[in-house]
This record gives C-alpha cells, structure tokens and sequence, in this order.
C-alpha cells in the first residue's frame, strides 16, 4: 500500500543521489573560472560539472559510490518520519536503481540487497536551530572514499608543535588538508569540531556538512579555506588554486584531559538536501 | 586535448607528459582487486591487453535488450593493486591505466622501463564516463568474479582524463606533494 511519507522520502533519496545542491554547483563552477582553460584542474572541474548535469538529467546516482546515509530529522516528526518508514524509503530506492548495494555485515562480509540493517540508515532526531520554520528531515549520502579520509587529533600534537590553542586547532586542519591530498575527491568540504569527546567529536564535525557553503565564513573559517588553498593541492590532487570548497567549524565542550580536533572530509560531491513536512 | 586511439603504439603513449589533458577513443577493459589477484595468482588473461587499456573500475551495468548497458563507471582507487600492477605490465604489454589517486613508485619505474601511463579520472565521476560507454561489447570472468569485479569490455568515445604519471617517470601526485608540504612547513613557520 502506497504511504505518502515513504513516497516523499524515496523522492528526497533520488534527488540526493542525482543532483547536488545550488550553492555546491555555484561553488564549483566559481572554482572553475579561477583555473587557467586547459589545466589538469580545469579538465577534472569541466568533467565534475559534465558529470553533474548528466546526472540530474538522468535521475541516476551521480557517483557510484552512493556512499553511506545520514537522516537528521526534526524531533517533532518523531512519530511520523520513523525509522521503519525511512528503511522503507532506502528499500525502495534500492530496488529502483537510487542506490548502490553498499551495506555489508561487518562480520559476515554479507551484502544486504536493500541497503538495510540496524544502524543503516543512520538516523537522528535533532531539536532545530532556531524556532519557526515548518518541520524538515535532512539527508546526507557521504561516499566511503572521502569517509576514510577524515581524522582525529589530539591536543597538543608533538610532532605539528600543535599546543591547545586556536594555532593548535589551525595547525591540524592544515596538515589533515596535506595528508588527504586528493584522495578524498578534492575539492572538498571540511567539518571540523574542536573539542568534544572521541564520538562527538566526528558527529559534529560531520554535523557540520549540512551547512550551506553561501553562508558567510566566520573569520577562523575563512582563514582556514585560505590557507588550505595555498597548499595547491587541487581537483583530484593535480595541482590547482581550489583544494577546499569551504570550511565548517564548530566547538564543543571538553574535559580538562582531553581536547580532540576532528576533522570530517567530504567529497566534491556534497550530496546533501532537505524536505518540509 | 590530446586523443588517444586504441590500439596505444608505444611511441604515442611515450610522448604524452604528467599534465597533459586526453580522451580516450576505442576498447578498454576493466579490472580490479579480485582481477589483480587472479593474475598474481597464475590466472590466463581472458583478454589481450598487448597495447590496449586497463580500467580500475567496477562499474553498476544492468541488462537491457539482450546485452547490457553501464549505468555507472567511475574509477576506483588504484593503490590497492600497487603490489601486483608491475608485473602485470610486465606481462600484459598494457599501454594505458586508468584509475583514481596514482600509483607507487615501482609501478612508476615499471611505466618507464615497458612504455605505460597512467591516467587519472575523476572520482565520483560515473555518469560522465557512463555516458561516453558507447557499447559493452563484452564481459570476462562475471561468473568468477561478480559484476561488479568483472572484466568488462568497453568501447568508448571521448573518456577524458589526465596523464598522471608519464612513461618518463614523472609523477604529478609527487610534485604536487611535494610542493604542499613545502608550504605547509612555510605557512608553519610563520
């Protein structure tokens, strides 16, 4: 029997695997034109951008990898947007081709053929930012390739001269940026959470990457995309001026022992969106 | 935008340079880990690669009208076959891989010595290259092996990638991280 909920959520799956969102189009394409025509960056971009509007024309995943899915949902729809309606959701857009079979039985190395198991998807229930608004469920489909690339510090950092200071926190994001090279699909999007423990360090990091790229950066954040630009590493690590689409810093409270930096790195395929219910 | 025609001659492929951008025209074959590891293992080829092209690549391809057609084809992360791709170009005579994040330095001597280059595609980049599939012509070890780990025969127009790591030895992944960790010991010091 048709359930409009799980209807709906199959449709915000298709849309996340197909097409990226305006602001992550725009910023590519701006990275783009800072390229000299018929450079290594500028081909890869041509073919990222290529690769989006083929995509979207199709309706068919975007990347192969169609990577692993987050739901943030709006604790008011608690009773609605259940768990076993978005695995509903996930089965269907399984079955129709919107995703890979890429959920695997850690002991067993079994592959599920719905992309269904405990834990898959993930889901949480948030309490929104700011009030008003009508209630929303969030998706996001990060790929495996830019998920092993993310990274946790410990601070201080012997071997970065990283202390407990902001200069610590700049020091590791920096050299996380040099070690992924472009093997997380550069260019990319950083979360970055300073502070936490060890979980909640890379839950808010990853957090972070639901934010909108056409926000205005805070003046640590720009200065981070600044920097980590200049290192040159580029699109797919060949060289060029945009290593980084954004940087998205958040902080959390830590105890006295501790002070984690956790970097979440995310692919040039920024497959995130939101319905209203 | 250099156009590379299979078969590969050695000479064309000896004059290509880390930077140069190309698209591809004609067969290339797919094949990764389980593919690797059956030809370290002893296994026949079921193709030749004498001039032609290896993909690493596990494509999503379904079946339409009889054959089958690739829905998605971008490229996997070479690395992982760096212990068995030398020998592999020894014995193959390949001309062109083609793969995500470069390969280690043996495989780069491996390249000067046989007359090979290796060709970075875009990550994430499946659509596009599933597009300039214009016919699978055929698929090798699919019972063995499973679709996605398939030798898969693939006749494409206008593959575009960049030359990576040339048959001279040069590699672009080292300059570029080279010269990034250079400035990140500069911007360190400041």
């Amino acid at each position: 029997m048709a359930d409009s909920t799980v209807e709906r959520l199959t449709g915000l799956i298709r849309e996340t695997s197909s097409s990226l969102p305006a602001d992550v189009l725009a910023a590519l394409g701006a990275a783009l034109r800072r390229e000299k025509r018929g450079s290594p960056a500028s081909e890869v971009l041509k073919t990222i951008l290529d690769n989006c509007a083929v995509a979207a024309a199709r309706g068919t995943p975007l990347c192969q990898d169609t990577g692993s899915l987050t739901f943030f949902v709006d604790e008011s729809l608690r009773r609605r947007v259940t768990p076993e309606k978005l695995k509903a959701a996930v089965a269907a857009a399984t079955a129709a081709g919107c995703l890979r079979r890429n959920t695997i039985d850690a002991v067993t190395g079994a592959s599920r053929d719905d992309n269904c198991a405990e834990g898959a998807p993930a889901v949480h229930y948030v309490r929104p930012a700011g009030g008003g608004g009508r209630p929303s469920v969030a998706l996001l489909m990060k790929g495996g390739g830019s998920e092993n690339m993310s990274r946790q510090y410990s601070l201080p950092d012997a071997g970065l001269a990283a202390g407990r200071d902001l200069e610590g926190v700049r020091r590791c994001v920096l050299d996380a940026v040099q070690k992924t090279q472009g093997y997380g699909c550069a260019p990319g999007v950083l979360g970055v959470c300073i502070g936490g423990d060890r979980a909640a360090g890379y839950a808010v990091a990853k957090e972070q990457l639901l934010r909108p790229l056409d926000e205005r950066p805070g003046r640590f954040e720009a200065r981070l995309l600044r920097e980590a630009n200049s290192l040159g590493i580029g699109p797919m690590g060949l060289g060029g001026r945009t290593t980084l689409l954004g940087v998205k810093v958040a902080a959390r409270t830590r105890v006295p022992a501790s002070f984690f930096v956790t970097v979440a790195y995310m692919c040039w395929a920024v497959r995130r969106r939101s319905i209203q219910f | 935008m250099k156009q590379l025609v299979c078969p590969f001659s050695e000479k064309s492929v000896r004059g290509l340079a880390a930077g140069d951008a190309v698209a591809i025209h004609g067969r290339i074959y797919t094949g990764r880990d389980k593919f690797h590891k059956y030809f370290a293992d002893g296994g026949r080829l079921p193709v030749d690669f004498r001039n032609g092209a290896l993909y690493h690549c596990g494509p999503v391809v379904i079946e339409r009208g009889g054959g089958y057609a690739v829905v998605s084809a971008g490229p996997t992360t070479s690395v992982r076959e760096n212990a068995y791709e030398p020998a592999f170009i020894e014995a193959s005579g390949v001309r062109v891989i083609i793969g995500k994040g470069g390969m280690d330095s043996a495989t780069l001597a491996a390249m000067k010595k046989f007359g090979c280059v290796y060709i970075q595609a875009v990550g994430g980049g499946g659509a596009a290259y599933a597009d300039s599939v214009k016919r699978v012509a055929g698929v090798s070890l699919l019972k063995e092996f499973g679709a996605a780990e398939a030798v898969w025969h693939l006749d494409v127009e206008n593959f575009r990638g960049i030359v990576a790591m040339d048959a001279r030895g040069r590699s672009l992944f080292d300059d570029v991280r080279l010269a990034s960790l250079r400035r990140l010991e500069e911007m360190f010091r400041s």
